[in-house]
């Protein structure tokens, strides 16, 4: 596992995603309003909807495309039929990591 | 030490009582003991007729298995049968000598054929006992002796025409035998059909192949040692090798009135479903005699049990028992029948909507009282009988166009069969490619409510132009008994509040943000499918006050525009009554070759769509371009159609151009429950399909405008209905306004207004709107100008973004 930073968490407004490209694999990034802070494959499994504009809350993100919705924590299906890869996340004061497997 | 609570009978209805005070917590304060004289475990008597037409095992009708009883700390005493209540020493005496004590106790005796008097049908060694060859078709025991001896017989006669005696009729067929159905009165089924839909039921059932004898009273069953005929009052006879009785229902009772209960056609009993003698006795079921009532079917079973499991476990003590309404559908494969309350009008009021087709055996029959469906009869096409009687249970409004109600018109998609006949493999919702089989396994596996199977399979979250089907086999798949959810009335699922009592709150305690609703109101749970229908609501109420938080909005939302397949967007600009210039267009054309757009499309609603626009390009295309957005992304006002009118047309009445654009400029951006298109037609030829808009104006000349609300024309198709006749501009838009309001506080979220008008019906609308019989008008007004003011352009986001990075698709690079 190594870390990556992403840059300050300023570039992500509260309760919304946005989409990053780490070591040539695209992530969605989440902030949500309690201040946590996840990392996900970017694209549903199921039609390759932009995760990363997903309506977010209760820690599930809902796909923009058909509504399928993932645990954030987890990656787990909530309303689909497959999970995503999730990614640990966290704050190091403003700044973003994520930690992705070699 | 727990209670000991002992249930008398075994059936539906003990069963089902049992399985409730369960679900209630009952098994921890009670020791449960049943009692029940079949030596089987509880099966599903109203399946009992497919068993005996093959369309089911025996085996697949039970409902509690012997180890059901088990797992759940239940004593089953099988097959012996209880002969006594001594209610001084509260216990129950049984057959073998031996009793049980009881501190409560629940008589579900149920009930046994009514076997009318006649000659020649009992042995002459034993009391009772029926000779060989005559049945009464009430158990799984008399379903195989009948299945056994009619695979022998020549001829079988049926004595009795109502429900169950055509079913067994039918069942009788299969093997082969003449099957004639003697019926005492001069109707099949008089008790759930009128005279006329008996008449065509006869040549139904006729047609299938069952003889049918009306105003037959027998008199005796002939023959010595074997069945030979029948004798009837007239003097004619009839020949048969067997005989099935099916003539109704007598309560067990003999049990209540030996202990003193009082019994008139049942065990009487409280709305509390206790007997008016003995509170520590409850009755339910068949033997039960409620306000004078007692019932056959099995809905009221279902009903009683639930009160009385509420009572003696006191989680409701209040509970109360109100009667049943009564609905049936006739389960005999090949008639299609459904028939709920009363079969006639019964008073000058009311209103009958009757429906004939001899020839192919249909007939439709509605009876209504004061706009509430009060009975219906359904023959030989009962695809509307679950929407009927959802109708009919709830007492729900009904349409105003009455033949909505008896056929499919342009509704949800037509699969032409009822829900036994539609195949398990036929495709109900097309967007997320869910069978009926997969909603039906969705029931089975515990989802009894729309909203649960919808959750659970995706079915009618798609266009939910198929939930009106869904939800009619999940009914149907339930037996009727579907569950309430109770958040089908919030507002949004994620705030237990409906929606007048969430905007009082709101007001009240000044809510104007998304996370300012969910912390208030939802102990700061934030749900995302309540986001977007919360802001549509905050910024109805509160316009330009409203503190509008972005990750609240649907992406479309977030970016104005609309989100493709391919992760590009759609851009259309405001083009106003779909009136445009040669320098617009040019503009059009300069802005789709700079940025390479893919496909330039003309659309519906009449205007220019840029289709395959990169997110990153929003801000440019729109800076370019110079022109309004045209909100065809959002549940909002969204565009005026118009045809040519007065300045060119030959035709035209009214000019539909300057109305359509007045129009369009002055809702602009103003946010609905669901979309709203409108059209402007210059004539009644209707050019711009003002007739199927959620608002529609057409010219009729002398200046005079109609205004038609409510059409559709996708998924839904419905023409709108005649609000008013005006004679101005003017006059059009005020009453635009106040509709337009009243939709707003009134819809639900996503509740388009064609389902709103609907619901809400023509009449009353058009007497708050038009005659302002409630005197909202001016408020009306007001609140919709308070909207219309905060207007602002959302494409002026192109020079300023709302949130960091709005327009970007990929934000950051890092490599190892």
């Amino acid at each position: 596992m190594s870390d990556y930073k992403l840059g300050s968490i300023d570039q992500i407004p509260p309760g919304e995603g946005r989409e990053f490209l780490v070591k040539n694999i695209k992530l969605a990034v989440f902030h949500l309003r309690d201040g946590s802070v996840y990392a996900t494959q970017a694209e549903c499994p199921h039609r390759q909807g932009p995760l990363a504009d997903g309506l977010t809350g209760n820690g599930i993100v809902v796909c923009p495309f058909h509504a399928w919705k993932f645990a954030l924590a987890t990656g787990l299906p909530v309303f689909g039929e497959c999970s995503i890869q999730t990614y640990p996340a966290r704050l190091e004061g403003t700044e973003l990591l994520v930690s992705i497997s070699e | 030490m727990k209670e000991k609570l002992v249930v008398i009978g075994n059936g539906m209805a003990g069963a089902r009582t049992v399985e409730e005070i369960l679900a209630r917590g009952g098994g921890e304060r009670f020791e449960i003991t049943m009692i029940g004289d079949e030596p089987y475990g509880n099966y599903n008597r109203i399946l009992l007729s497919n068993v005996l037409n093959g369309a089911q095992e025996a085996s697949e009708i039970f409902l509690n298995p012997l180890a059901w009883y088990q797992d759940n700390g239940v004593t089953l005493i099988a097959g012996v049968r209880a002969t006594a209540i001594d209610r001084a020493a509260q216990s129950v005496a049984l057959a073998d000598g031996s009793s049980v004590c009881y501190d409560q106790l629940i008589i579900a005796t149920g009930s046994r054929p009514f076997v009318p008097r006649m000659d020649g049908l009992y042995t002459e060694e034993a009391d009772g006992v029926m000779r060989s060859g005559v049945f009464v078709f009430r158990t799984i025991d008399d379903c195989s002796k009948i299945a056994g001896t009619a695979a022998k017989a020549r001829k079988a006669a049926v004595i009795g025409g109502g429900l169950l005696g055509l079913e067994a009729a039918r069942g009788l067929l299969r093997f082969g035998c003449e099957v004639h159905v003697i019926h005492l009165s001069t109707s099949l089924m008089e008790n759930q059909l009128d005279a006329s839909a008996g008449r065509i039921l006869k040549a139904t059932m006729q047609k299938m192949g069952v003889h049918v004898h009306l105003e037959k009273a027998t008199t005796s069953i002939l023959g010595d040692s074997e069945v030979t005929g029948l004798a009837f009052k007239d003097g004619s006879t009839l020949d048969c090798d067997m005989v099935v009785i099916s003539c109704g229902i007598t309560p067990n009772t003999e049990l209540a009135k030996g202990c003193g209960l009082m019994v008139e056609r049942g065990i009487v009993v409280t709305d509390g479903m206790q007997s008016v003698d003995d509170e520590r006795i409850w009755v339910v079921g068949e033997c039960a005699q409620h306000r004078g009532r007692v019932y056959g079917l099995v809905a009221p079973l279902w009903d009683q049990g639930v009160v009385l499991a509420d009572r003696l476990t006191a989680k409701k003590p209040e509970a109360i028992y109100e009667g049943s309404k009564l609905a049936t559908k006739l389960k005999v494969m090949g008639v299609e029948l459904a028939s709920m309350g009363v079969t006639g009008a019964q008073e000058d009021d009311d209103e009958e909507i009757v429906y004939s087709e001899p020839k192919t055996g249909i007939y439709k029959k509605l009876i209504i009282r004061k706009g509430q469906l009060i009975g219906a009869i359904l023959l030989g096409d009962a695809d509307r009988a679950g929407y009927l009687i959802q109708n009919f249970d709830r007492g729900s409004a009904l349409p105003d166009e009455r033949a909505l109600m008896l056929f499919d018109i342009g509704d949800a998609p037509a699969l032409g069969a009822t829900m036994i006949e539609m195949p398990e493999a036929a495709q109900v919702c097309n967007c997320n490619g869910v069978t009926k089989a997969s909603i039906v396994k969705c029931v089975g596996n515990g989802a009894r409510s729309l909203k649960m199977v919808m959750e659970q399979t995706r079915a009618g979250t798609g266009c939910g132009s198929c939930k009106k089907l869904v939800g009619e086999i999940v009914n149907w798949a339930c037996d009727g008994q579907t569950e309430e959810d109770p958040s089908v009335h919030y507002y949004v699922p994620g705030v237990p509040l409906k929606k007048t009592e969430l905007v009082e709150v709101i007001k009240a305690q000044s809510l104007k943000s998304v996370s300012a609703v969910f912390n208030t109101l939802a102990e700061g749970r934030e749900d995302a499918g309540s986001k977007m229908g919360l802001a549509s609501l905050l910024r109805s109420l509160w316009g330009a006050e409203y503190e509008d938080e972005r990750d609240a909005r649907y992406i479309n939302d977030r970016v104005h525009a609309n989100i493709q397949k391919d992760r590009t967007f759609s851009v259309i600009p405001r083009i106003y009554g779909g009136i445009t210039t040669a320098d617009d267009l040019i503009t059009i054309g300069q802005v789709a070759k700079k940025y390479n757009v893919p496909m330039v499309k003309f659309t519906g609603g009449q205007r220019i769509d840029l289709l395959g626009i990169k997110k990153e390009d929003l801000p440019g295309v729109w800076q370019d371009l110079g022109m309004p957005s045209g909100h065809a992304y959002a549940k909002a006002f969204r565009t005026v159609k118009t045809c040519v009118g007065t300045d060119f047309c030959r035709y035209g009445l009214g000019d539909s151009t300057t109305l359509g654009i007045a129009l369009e400029k002055r809702y602009q951006g103003l946010e609905t429950p669901g979309k709203v298109k409108m059209a402007t037609a210059g004539c009644p030829r209707n050019c711009s399909e003002a007739y199927v808009k959620d608002v529609g104006y057409v010219a009729i000349g002398d200046g005079k405008w109609e205004i038609y609300i409510g059409g559709a024309a996708g998924a839904h198709i419905r023409k709108g209905d005649l609000l008013a006749v005006v004679e101005s501009h003017e006059a059009a838009i005020m009453l635009t306004d106040r509709f337009l309001q009243y939709y707003i506080e009134n819809a639900r979220y996503l509740e388009r207004t064609y389902g709103f008008v609907e619901r809400l019906g023509i009449a009353p609308l058009r007497a708050i709107l038009v005659d302002d019989s409630e005197g909202l008008a001016l408020q009306l007004e007001a609140a919709l100008k308070i909207q219309l003011d905060a207007y602002v352009d959302p494409w002026e986001e192109a020079l300023v973004n709302k949130t960091p990075n709005q327009f970007r698709s990929e934000l950051k690079v890092v490599n190892a």
